[in-house]
């Protein structure tokens, strides 16, 4: 068993005995399970607009040469750059000299979890930046100095009183369970930094071929002081994010809001195109696009599973779980959790490190049938498995386990006395006690539920005796 | 003797003088799961009562052993991939076969075809897969029944078992069932549609989170205020009624077939009692 396994193992084990921490996640996913209803409802057609972004994004990824590089001369022509960063490293290496370069002391960051994958702050405070986030609820996380567990709302597994005691605590503010208060105390504090920050960084939702734009959604609008206030402004996202037009925005930016919080519209959507032109008033001197590659061009010569490049991060299928709502995002131990993390991670990070996550799963089905985007993801956990014991990456005593299993059921009267001596002996160690007992051979079983009466005798040896007569 | 208006306008009798209408029913070949074969028998039982009562004429073939799934599911598709096969073989002459798990149908219908790619058996299994039903939408669509005679007059809840409701889109067929048995108190639980925490392995791989969800599902049913949580797929009912007995629940659960099987009559066996005094 893998390291992260082991983590996984022990993280879930807590998670799944923490009813406040499952009461704080279901109450934020109730709120969200009845927005998104009503938001998929003022969709005419909501799968017709599903198979859309479908189509729109496998185009998109067959020709994702021709449309970055369309989007990158755009952004050249307006001034911008652009850097194609083939790992975390490149990416993180690439900001830090920028800013090295330019003196920036202070950044003030959006929401990105590209950020979170490639760990881009702390190899920033690594040399001295300071680096804010400005999202309320990734503002939330870093001052408990802990990841986001969820890919839009970072701060869910949090209640009020929880965030409350931390401002008291880190920001010296009052005692109050307010939100309009709460959020009152965050603004304190970010404002002043967004006018003494040299850099931005924001992510980008989507990047736009036609028009070479990126595209930022935000619901309280930090991502526009954060690049209108700023001398430079850095984007780092990965290159799966590409539309080809424009006007395709018209069907992503609905669907974005509807599957990710159930909005008609995310409050605010901004366009950039470059630094900011000799007859603006705002905008930042500088513009930099990074394109994050960190095993995307692999997954994409997978045929089978490319289309995990179509996600948007509505966090749609993280909600959906069941898992995810039992142990919550930071149980994963991964940037992106639920089930597009389970599938995404092993592809990133190694099959044999991350390969239990597909497998801590009960293939519900749940998260395809929310995705907006149409991904495959519960078969896609399902082939993680199989590709698992391809590489022989499982127990031996697994594989020795299957094979008698085989052997076994290819023959029927195999099957019916091996069934019979099971059930025999089963019944004769319950009889004597040992249920839910170290010696009980269905410890696993019981460890957490009573054993079902054993019966006597199996169908087919009642049906050939007879039973079956009428 | 007992009258009721059928939906469809006529007047049918229900209870202990229930007599079936139709008169060409297909012929079905049970498909008994292996852990239904070995563990909840009477569910199979339950089944061939209702089928028959409804007119079909059943045969189980008794080469069968086990679909595959399980391997299949745990990533050992070299092993599942022989089950599959001979499975194809064993039913490769039935006109329609019945199965008392929306899993197990699954299995059968939506993953054969993939597992057997590339071998000479996929197109016989792509064809076997639409003749194989799972109970309740093979009485409601195939048979075109949803009055079976049925009598329970219990406070029931259904829970969605995922591989019924999400591969084979069942959600209609057992509430129409529900519905149409006499005494019954049909409610809806919260959530009905959230996995219970079975998942096969995942049941015991990751127990602790498997138990988790199934307290979940528990306390749902609980808040229903049924005495009975029923569903189609017996896996779930097993993890389920594990839960439920160990928090000292005072819901029951229940295979549909075995609420549709029971008819009032005073020499069944009392539903609660999972095995029958005869097999225990």
């Amino acid at each position: 068993m893998s390291t992260a396994a082991r983590e996984f193992l022990r993280n879930a084990a807590q998670k799944a005995a923490d009813r406040a921490n499952q009461r704080n996640i279901r109450r934020a996913i109730e709120h969200y399970n009845e927005s998104a209803r009503e938001g998929r409802a003022r969709f005419l057609d909501w799968e017709a607009a599903r198979q859309q972004c479908h189509e729109i994004k496998w185009e998109a990824l067959n020709h994702l040469d021709e449309y970055l590089v369309e989007f990158e001369e755009r952004v050249k022509e307006r001034g911008g750059h652009v850097f194609w960063a083939e790992t975390g490293e490149d990416a993180r290496r690439y900001v830090a000299d920028l800013a090295k370069s330019r003196g920036v002391r202070t950044i003030v960051k959006s929401k990105s979890m590209v950020t979170e994958e490639i760990h881009l702050t702390p190899a920033l405070e690594k040399i001295g930046i300071q680096v804010l986030e400005t999202d309320l609820g990734e503002f939330i996380v870093q001052l408990r100095n802990e990841p986001p567990s969820h890919i839009v709302m970072p701060a869910m597994h949090l209640s009020r009183g929880q965030i409350s005691k931390l401002f008291q605590e880190k920001l010296g503010a009052e005692a109050t369970e307010d939100p309009a208060k709460l959020v009152a105390v965050a603004r304190q504090t970010l404002r002043r930094a967004f006018f003494s920050a040299e850099m931005g960084i924001t992510g980008a939702n989507f990047l736009i071929a036609d028009s070479g734009m990126i595209a930022i959604t935000t619901n309280e609008g930090n991502d526009r002081l954060g690049t209108a206030i700023p001398r430079i402004h850095v984007a780092i996202t990965g290159i799966e994010k590409v539309l080809p037009r424009l006007e395709d925005l018209a069907l992503f930016w609905p669907v974005l809001a509807a599957a990710g919080t159930g909005q008609r519209i995310t409050v605010y959507n901004t366009l950039i195109g470059g630094p900011r032109a000799a007859d603006e008033i705002d905008g930042p001197e500088e513009f930099h696009v990074i394109l994050l590659d960190n095993g995307r061009t692999e997954l994409l010569a997978d045929a089978e599973q490319r289309d995990v490049l179509h996600c948007i991060r509505c966090g749609a299928c993280l909600n959906a779980c069941p898992v995810f709502r039992t142990i919550g995002g930071h149980a994963y131990g991964t940037t992106y959790s639920g089930p597009v993390g389970s599938v995404l991670t092993p592809h990133t990070r190694g099959l044999a490190e991350f390969q239990h996550l597909s497998f801590a799963s009960s293939l519900c089905g749940a998260c395809t049938s929310v995705c907006p985007v149409k991904i495959d993801l519960h078969h896609h956990l399902l082939q993680n498995r199989r590709n698992a014991v391809r590489a022989s990456d499982r127990p031996w005593l697994e594989r020795a386990a299957f094979s008698i299993w085989r052997w076994t059921m290819m023959g029927q009267r195999r099957f019916a006395a091996a069934g019979q001596l099971g059930r025999t002996l089963l019944r004769g160690l319950y009889a004597m006690g040992v249920e839910a007992t170290p010696l009980d051979p269905l410890r696993p079983w019981t460890r957490r539920r009573a054993a079902s009466a054993i019966p006597r005798k199996s169908f087919r040896a009642m049906w050939g005796q007879g039973g079956g007569k009428e | 003797m007992i009258k009721v208006h059928s939906a469809a306008g006529g007047t049918i009798l229900t209870g202990r003088n229930f007599k079936p209408q139709a008169n060409s029913m297909p012929k079905v070949s049970l498909f008994i799961p292996c852990f239904v074969d070995q563990l909840t028998p009477e569910v199979g039982f339950d089944v061939v009562r209702v089928l028959r009562r409804i007119g079909c004429e059943v045969e189980f073939p008794e080469a069968q052993t086990c679909c595959g799934q399980p391997a299949f599911n745990s990533g050992y598709w070299d092993d599942a991939r022989p089950l599959a096969e001979r499975f194809v073989r064993v039913f490769r002459a039935s006109e329609t076969v019945v199965c008392p798990s929306g899993s197990c149908t699954t299995m059968v219908r939506n993953f054969y075809p993939e597992l057997l790619a590339g071998t000479a058996l996929r197109e016989e299994a792509a064809s076997l897969g639409r003749r194989v039903f799972e109970f309740s939408e093979f009485l409601v669509n195939v048979a075109r029944v949803t009055e079976v005679g049925a009598v329970f007059p219990h406070r029931v809840a259904f829970h969605d078992a995922c591989h019924g409701l999400r591969e084979l889109h069942i959600k209609n067929e057992p509430r129409e069932l529900l519905r149409r048995v006499r005494g019954i108190d049909f409610v809806e639980m919260p959530l009905s549609e959230e996995c219970c925490g079975f998942g096969g392995t995942f049941a015991v791989k990751f127990d602790m989170i498997s138990a988790a969800m199934g307290e979940t599902k528990a306390g749902n049913a609980e808040a229903s205020g049924a005495e009975y949580v029923a569903a189609i797929d017996p896996s779930c009912l097993l993890h389920l009624d594990g839960i439920l007995r160990r928090r000292k629940s005072r819901v029951q659960t229940i295979h549909l077939a075995s609420i549709l099987a029971r008819t009032g009559a005073p020499a069944e066996a009392e539903p609660s009692k999972a095995v029958p005094q005869e097999n225990r």
